[in-house]
């Protein structure tokens, strides 16, 4: 029942990966077509990310509640810094769960 | 400890006190940041939510926020008052001087790369475009 669990929980992740680091399969299969994108923060010129605004800091907790890791969410450094100690804060205060069903 | 330091607090009160409860609640915690030599300049009752998870038990709370000036003494005490606080169940203070510094350190920098890039961009011709540029530099 539990592995089921994690199964259905890495499919999910899965799909996340191929909407933000795969836009466009390749026809190999075997070939990934990857296309590195940008920090969506740098785009928008974020300086601060506020621990309050829950609206934008659950785009970035898939089901589970875990935090998406960059290589999925496309952040940089910087910002994934930012975005995780975010999320934390907003845990602190049960804006975000620690831990979903 | 003569620095000024900038503060975020957020607290969440019980469900099951009323609004009248709540606005005495907030008026004691500021009179104790006042009495401890802080200032505070903003507070926001952000009203009634769910809670991502059980606190006490509870399914949902009051959430105040407030933001305050002071040299951290004041936090100290606020905290002790909190923790004993059975209404309160649970609070979080955030330094956000730092951060804000930086953000502000960011945005300078970029405005003043903007303009560099303007001014090289016009020369001669858009003396009025980067003077309006430049307001928002300092």
């Amino acid at each position: 029942m539990s592995s089921n669990y994690e199964d259905r929980d890495r499919e999910r992740d899965y799909g996340f990966e191929r909407e933000y680091e795969r836009p466009m399969p390749g026809r190999g299969g075997a070939r990934r077509m990857q296309r590195r994108k940008i920090c969506r923060f740098c785009m928008d010129k974020v300086d601060l990310i506020d621990f309050k605004d829950v609206k934008l800091l659950q785009s970035y907790i898939p089901e589970r509640g875990k935090i998406l890791p960059r290589r999925i969410s496309g952040a940089c450094a910087a910002h994934q810094r930012m975005l995780a100690e975010a999320i934390k804060r907003a845990r602190n205060i049960a804006l975000l769960p620690y831990a979903a069903d | 400890m003569a620095e000024k330091r900038t503060y975020e607090v957020v607290f969440i009160i019980d469900p099951t006190v009323g609004d009248d409860e709540v606005m005495r609640l907030s008026e004691a915690v500021q009179k104790i940041i006042t009495g401890q030599g802080g200032t505070i300049t903003k507070t926001e009752v952000m009203g009634k939510r769910q809670l991502a998870y059980e606190i006490n038990h509870k399914r949902d709370g009051t959430y105040v926020l407030l933001e305050v000036e002071g040299s951290g003494a004041e936090i100290a005490e606020l905290e002790r008052r909190m923790r004993v606080n059975d209404q309160i169940l649970r609070y979080m203070t955030i330094r956000v001087d730092e951060d804000r510094r930086r953000a502000d350190k960011l945005r300078d920098r970029r405005a003043r790369k903007a303009e560099r890039r303007t001014s090289a961009k016009n020369k001669g011709t858009g003396a009025a475009a980067t003077s309006a540029v430049s307001g928002s530099d300092d």
